[in-house]
């Protein structure tokens, strides 16, 4: 018999037992009433004056939710929620217009993009997508969607004003991180079977290069100045940093919770602050935001969110970073600068992205 | 000589063309047994099966798959050969499929003459030890696709052989954990008359005392299942197993039947009311087609879109075996075999199987260390290790034989 196996051993380690199972059953938080009266009282009048005085820092945080088809959408000031939008079969991917009136949104069983407008709720228009869009990028002109098809190995390209696919680019199996450079040169899309980040030339619509990253990349984000991608590997549980330039892996973040069984340390959503402070990389079933350092790429802090939490967005200051978490079907809010959870807010069914839009 | 079907783009293997043609020929595959000639890029893996007698369902719900194995072998080399786009390199898949062991000796020893090192099985254990042992093979790599034989893997493992799906250890040491977990620790061990199934009960027996779960009583099932066909057959049925079942005091009452027998016949009819495990009811397996965690959603859809029926533990095994080929050449940068090999025996390979953490080969006995799945026909009920069962090294080295009592000493 193995002695690290043996019935007296499991007895010794009850206690790491309950704490990595508590770990993985946390309850959303519960919103902070206290501080909630105290800033009302000193702030009510000051902050509805603001409200109204300049209605354009009012925003607004839409969440797609993969299981009851559904964006939910709140007010970023008051964290309520404003409307609750029916849309087609299992949305992911959300991403905004250029002109931040509209959302595009891959309700993948439908197999196709619907357009839901911001101004009236309602969903516009309907874009195709060719089989199970799970995540797309938007061309910084706003004209051309980078859609990858889960299913079929490509990634579709789509002409958003004709709604027309204009190519399909083969790629590795299950594509579905994708981004454009800030030069509109470059698109990646990351294959999670396949354990690529693909370098797609946006003037030829050809692969370029593809770089092995750890196993199962998920997502992929440029750095503001381009230089640099960050990729998610969700079964590795690692982020690789990849030279934009040389197309080499620079370096790989590791992540270590002890309280968090190793196969639920699963990297995920990534959001970069634009001052290059903080890279928030999502962890999954691990139920954490952990906070990197992108200049040592050493992990600063690890914060207990809900549970699976899978991407995220910044409120248009950066001072809150809003994500969505599958499991526990609510919104965690982030305060960038005390790198703390100060909220959570339930939402739909399987919440997946998260968009702001002023 | 026929070439190998290229399965890079149609899918069109051995068995689509030859299953329909005729499943009854007693050669199905051989014909297409010869490797191709090989590219520079070319990664030659070479699909040895043995078409075994079947035996009739239990029940008609279920259709009687005639592929199962090849069919996710084909599956790996398309997924190998969308990444191999970019690499440059082609998994080329060449199955032999029949019921003659000796066609299968014939074809695996032409096979080596022509240059072939990596080799899936789908075959007994004698058969497979029979390969391994050949002349020529000792420099070549046999991933046993299908087999749940504890001997490969202790006493009579051989140092060329890698085994895909859990063993039968590391499926009793899931279904333990399980009760373990909820605290049934008392069950009653029904065992059939099958070879497999007395090997399936003294697993169940090894990891009942290695996680302290109390076997109150140990009986054979003796009784002839046919009744279950006649009219009126369920009321015998009925009695059968509640005479089986009495005068015992148990909580769970776990089944050892893998030639599906009588399993299927002993929920709600024992004499407590107590849930079945093991072989049936609540069953540790490699896979499942209930299973859609960590992304399985998808294997299984491009499965099922491919093979027009749900993937089979046999298809997953084949599938993990062409993939961990795919996996060590990509990485490994090579299609060189011995390159190939010994990447995927050292301890940077990893594969992703869609069940959480990454797998990787136990350099002791060639086990592939793997999550194990405890579902039933409908749902997944959990998934082995359970939480805090833990490891030193690695937690999935909680399930099966683990390095200081393996009996494999071949190096």
């Amino acid at each position: 018999m193995s002695r690290e196996v043996s019935g007296s051993f499991c007895k010794k380690r009850t206690k790491e037992l309950l704490i990595s199972w508590r770990a993985l059953q946390n309850v959303p938080r519960q919103p902070d009433k206290s501080f909630l009266v105290l800033f009302f009282k000193k702030e009510l009048l000051f902050a509805l004056f603001l409200l109204w005085a300049s209605p354009a820092f009012a925003f607004r945080i839409f969440v797609s939710n993969e299981k009851d088809n559904t964006i939910t959408v709140l007010d970023g000031a008051t964290l309520k929620i404003t409307a609750t939008v029916p849309v087609g079969a299992r949305p992911r991917g959300i991403v905004l217009s250029q002109d931040g009136r509209q959302l595009y949104i891959c309700t993948s069983d439908a197999d196709h993009i619907e357009v839901l407008d911001l101004a009236s709720l309602k969903v516009t228009r309907v874009l195709p997508s060719n089989p199970d869009p799970e995540y797309m990028a938007l061309s910084h002109d706003g004209k051309t969607l980078y859609v990858a098809n889960e299913d079929n190995s490509q990634v579709s390209v789509l002409d958003v004003a004709e709604g027309r696919i204009t190519s399909e680019i083969p790629v590795g199996v299950e594509p579905e991180g994708m981004a454009v450079s800030p030069d509109d040169k470059v698109v990646i899309c990351t294959s999670e079977t396949t354990s690529m980040t693909h370098f797609i030339d946006v003037a030829t619509h050809t692969v370029d290069a593809s770089v092995l990253v750890g196993t199962r990349p998920r997502f992929a984000v440029f750095t503001k100045d381009g230089s640099r991608i960050w990729v998610s590997s969700e079964v590795a549980g690692t982020v690789a940093v990849i030279d934009a330039a040389t197309h080499k892996v620079l370096h790989t973040v590791t992540f270590s919770l002890p309280e968090v069984p190793t196969a639920a340390i699963q990297a995920v959503g990534i959001n970069l602050t634009e001052d290059g402070r903080y890279a928030f990389v999502d962890l999954g079933p691990a139920n954490r935001v952990a906070v990197v350092d992108p200049k040592t790429f050493e992990v600063e802090k690890y914060l207990l969110v809900g549970q699976r939490v899978w991407h995220g967005a910044f409120s248009p200051d950066q001072k809150f970073l809003y994500t969505a978490n599958g499991i526990s079907n609510d919104m965690s809010v982030v305060d960038v600068d005390a790198l703390e959870v100060t909220q959570s807010v339930p939402v739909g069914q399987a919440p997946w992205g998260v968009v702001v839009a002023q | 000589m026929v070439a190998a079907p290229r399965l890079g783009a149609g899918l069109l293997g051995c068995a689509g063309r030859q299953l329909a043609a005729s499943v009854a020929a007693g050669v199905l595959c051989a014909a297409l047994g010869g490797p191709a000639s090989a590219a520079a890029s070319d990664v030659g893996v070479v699909y040895l099966s043995l078409d075994r007698h079947q035996p009739t369902p239990s029940t008609a719900l279920e259709p009687v798959a005639s592929d199962t194995g090849l069919r996710g072998a084909q599956l790996a080399a398309a997924d190998n050969n969308t990444t191999g786009r970019f690499t440059g390199q082609s998994t080329v898949l060449t199955p032999t499929v029949s019921r003659d062991p000796e066609a299968l000796v014939v074809a695996f020893g032409k096979a080596l003459a022509a240059g072939q090192r990596l080799f899936v099985t789908d075959v007994p254990a004698g058969l497979l030890l029979r390969l391994a042992d050949s002349k020529g093979a000792g420099d070549a790599v046999l991933l046993d696709a299908t087999s749940a034989d504890d001997s490969l893997r202790g006493a009579d493992c051989r140092a060329n052989t890698l085994h895909l799906l859990p063993s039968r250890a590391m499926l009793a040491d899931a279904l333990m954990q399980y009760l373990v977990t909820k605290d049934w620790r008392r069950i009653m061990l029904l065992t059939g008359r099958g070879p497999g199934d007395g090997l399936y009960a003294d697993a169940v027996r090894r990891a009942a005392e290695k996680f302290q779960v109390s076997i109150r009583t140990d009986r054979p099932w003796r009784f002839n299942p046919a009744a279950q066909q006649a009219d009126t057959g369920h009321y015998q049925v009925n009695d059968e197993v509640v005479k089986a079942t009495q005068g015992a005091s148990y909580d769970v009452l776990v089944v050892a039947d893998e030639a599906d027998n009588f399993g299927d016949e002993l929920a709600y009819r024992t004499d407590a009311p107590r849930p079945v495990a093991g072989t049936h009811g609540l069953m540790p397996e490699a896979w499942s087609p209930v299973m859609d965690e960590y992304a399985s959603t998808q294997l299984q859809l491009r499965f099922r879109r491919m093979a027009g029926r749900a993937m089979t533990v046999a298809d997953y095994g084949a599938w993990l075996a062409v993939r961990a080929v795919g996996e060590a050449a990509t990485r490994s940068g090579s299609v060189d075999p011995a390159r190939v090999i010994a990447y995927m025996r050292g301890p940077d390979f990893t594969l992703s199987g869609y069940k959480g953490p990454e797998l990787s080969f136990r350099h002791w006995d060639g086990q592939l260390r793997q999550p194990v799945l405890l579902a039933d026909g409908r749902s997944l009920v959990s998934v082995a290790p359970m939480p805090g069962f833990l490891h030193e090294k690695n937690d999935l080295d909680s399930l099966g034989v683990d390095e200081p009592e393996t009996q494999c000493h071949v190096k």
